[in-house]
């Protein structure tokens, strides 16, 4: 999905900014940005950099507070509450550094979540959860619950959850954060290979930048909330 | 979300809450169990009332008299000329007045003074006519012994006051004999017949003569609370008659002489007749076309009104007693869902990630709201029943203790049932409306953050 242009998301000198009493937080600050279609993107930066930030605006998380984000052919910006929850809903997919998988439902429970806020038949569903566990080789454990997988299972089951509904694009804040570097490095296996397979637009926010440099295709580098550099890997 | 999956995830939260969503319930269950106790109870306690006062015919009947012309105070009544509009309480009258509709009967009242002689003494009381369709209307409910075998059988039934005064033991006195002293009325004139109802019948030009009579009668049944049947009927009676025996006495009544100087050409006018009504209701519509006829009326038509009045508020203080704690219930559920806000602050967050909207999470926590008030209304009418019964059955024992007939004093109508559970649902979503708002309205990133 493209703004027509084969721009899967653009940021028009984008900015986020929080008031702290008198002082104003430029988490984000006049960052301009285009994502195409099919890209494997890493927001690069240390820890305060904005690159959650810009994440989050770009996944209608958050709104900006200047400038304009353009995903699905319209300015997020201008988009109502409930027409945000729809984009994230139909055209987003999120992995998160703590998997977020929630504790009280089993596997199948979680990946369908998505499906019922959806409002995805029930027939429908099943065949959709199962499509989306065997991507990332979990099918046999539909009934456990996130505390009885390890820390890579569950972020395997949160990339489930996030490709259950079939989204243009997935975006990731720190996937391999809470996770060793070889369980680390199969996940970006698996992120670099539903790119590959699906076709699919991908940004991922990391502080690591071997990891960066080995997946992305793109590295766009964030510091104090402005972009320092943005190239397409060598 | 669609409602399905809306409630699937409702109920899944309040099974990982299990102790604390109980609690609540329960909360709500106490409240509901209030309310309906006390509203059952006034309910109850109106019904009693109401069948009470129905079976003592105050409210069902009508006096009808013969309209006056208030000239006629100042001028000796034989002479003066009917009032326009005004007819004979007469017999064709009393015809008419039978052929109305919803009438059950009309008869008129009988009631005279009398010596009873029993066991060898003397004693001064006031008789009363029965009619025989008071078998059946409630006023004799209780009563000790029987009714009347038949209309036309020479028993009586005492007033329970009356037969403290006959024996100290009143029960014994079912079965015995006792001897009506009464005075007869003879008429002076061949003309005079007897006529219907025995009544002021005899009153025509010739006048009348009185004789002493006796009278024997068997004591069949005792009564605690003395049956009104008719404000002006035979509530004063402390000895009960069939209303044909009564009749057939000619006894001379207080209003004898009265009725005498006012009696018309050859014609047996009664002084007033009861009608009696199919129920309290249709009172007014027969008040009404006895007075199209030309007849003075009344009934007690106003108190029924104040009646219910007095009930409407009493049920009204009632309900707000029992809405108190439904009250600090609402203040449960409010507890509840603000601490599911904080307990579920990143989960409400994943939801928004994941594609929910403010008004899914609002709904959620409505939909909550409303299973804790479904079940809190249902668990609530459950036990406000069983505390209704059990305050029953201890009135009840204590009644039997004191020798007293027992009663129902709770009543829980379905539309009570229906009320309380659609209240307790209502007021939990109220309830609900300020965390269900605090939770859409929060921030999916904040909430992600939250640990």
């Amino acid at each position: 999905m493209t703004t027509g242009d084969g721009v899967a998301v653009r940021a028009e000198r984008v900015s986020r900014h929080y008031e702290m009493g008198a002082a104003v937080i430029r988490a984000v600050d006049d960052v301009t940005l285009e994502i195409r279609a099919g890209e494997f993107v890493a927001l690069l930066g240390s820890s305060g950099s904005g690159k959650s930030t810009l994440l989050n605006l770009m996944a209608g998380l958050d709104r900006p507070t200047g400038g304009a984000i353009f995903a699905n052919g319209r300015n997020l910006s201008e988009l109502s509450s409930l027409e945000l929850a729809r984009y994230r809903s139909r055209t987003v997919g999120m992995v998160f550094q703590s998997f977020n998988l929630l504790p009280r439902m089993t596997l199948e429970e979680n990946v369908e979540l998505p499906l019922r806020l959806a409002e995805v038949d029930r027939g429908e569903r099943g065949a959709r959860v199962q499509e989306a566990l065997e991507r990332v080789r979990l099918e046999k454990r539909l009934t456990h619950r996130p505390s009885e997988l390890s820390g890579g299972e569950q972020q395997r089951a949160a990339l489930a959850r996030a490709l259950v509904n079939r989204p243009a694009l997935l975006f990731a804040d720190e996937p391999t954060g809470n996770l060793d570097s070889a369980t680390g490095e199969s996940i970006m296996l698996l992120l670099k290979e539903i790119q590959q397979k699906l076709g699919m637009t991908i940004v991922m926010v990391t502080h690591e930048r071997p990891l960066a440099e080995r997946f992305a295709d793109r590295i766009v580098a964030l510091a104090d909330g402005k972009l320092l550099t943005d190239g397409v890997k060598s | 979300m669609k409602a399905g999956d809306l409630g699937e995830l409702a109920l899944r939260n309040l099974r990982e809450a299990v102790l604390r969503s109980s609690l609540t319930t329960l909360g709500v269950a106490v409240g509901v169990a209030s309310l309906v106790a006390w509203l059952s109870l006034g309910i109850g306690l109106q019904a009693l009332a109401t069948k009470r006062l129905s079976n003592s015919g105050l409210f069902d009947t009508v006096i009808v008299t013969q309209r006056r012309n208030p000239q006629s105070l100042r001028r000796p009544p034989a002479e003066s000329s009917p009032a326009k509009n005004s007819r004979q309480l007469d017999d064709d009258a009393k015809k008419e007045l039978e052929r109305l509709p919803n009438v059950v009967e009309v008869y008129s009242q009988v009631r005279f003074p009398t010596e009873v002689r029993y066991d060898g003494n003397p004693y001064s009381t006031i008789v009363a006519g029965i009619p025989e369709s008071a078998r059946g209307n409630g006023s004799f409910d209780g009563i000790q012994g029987s009714f009347f075998s038949g209309p036309k059988a020479d028993e009586a039934i005492l007033q329970i006051e009356f037969a403290k005064d006959l024996s100290t033991q009143p029960s014994n006195l079912i079965g015995k004999d006792l001897i009506v002293r009464y005075a007869e009325r003879q008429p002076l004139s061949p003309q005079a017949g007897s006529s219907p109802g025995g009544s002021n019948a005899d009153l025509d030009k010739g006048g009348f003569s009185i004789v002493p009579r006796e009278k024997k009668l068997r004591i069949v049944g005792i009564i605690e609370t003395e049956p009104a049947a008719g404000f002006g009927g035979f509530g004063s009676g402390r000895l009960l008659i069939p209303l044909e025996v009564a009749s057939s006495l000619r006894a001379a009544q207080v209003n004898d002489l009265r009725d005498a100087v006012r009696a018309t050409n050859g014609k047996p006018v009664y002084s007033s007749l009861t009608v009696r009504a199919k129920s309290a209701s249709l009172v007014q519509g027969i008040e009404t076309a006895i007075k199209n006829m030309g007849f003075g009326t009344f009934s007690l038509q106003d108190a029924t009104k104040s009646l219910e009045v007095f009930f409407r508020i009493f049920d009204m203080l009632l309900f707000i007693f029992g809405s108190l704690a439904l009250a600090v219930a609402t203040l449960g559920i409010i507890n509840t869902l603000v601490m599911a806000i904080l307990e579920r602050r990143r989960e409400i967050g994943i939801l928004k990630a994941l594609g929910a909207a403010d008004r899914d999470v609002r709904q959620l926590f409505f939909v909550e709201a409303s299973v804790m008030g479904f079940l809190g209304g249902v668990f609530g009418v459950a036990f406000g029943w069983l505390v209704g019964r059990a305050v029953t059955f201890g009135i009840n024992l204590y009644l039997k203790r004191q020798s007293l007939p027992s009663t129902d004093v709770f009543s829980v109508p379905w539309w009570l049932v229906l009320l309380a559970i659609v209240l307790a649902v209502l007021v939990s979503l109220a309830a609900g409306l300020y965390p269900a708002s605090r939770a859409a309205k929060l921030n999916p990133v904040e909430a992600l953050r939250y640990e």
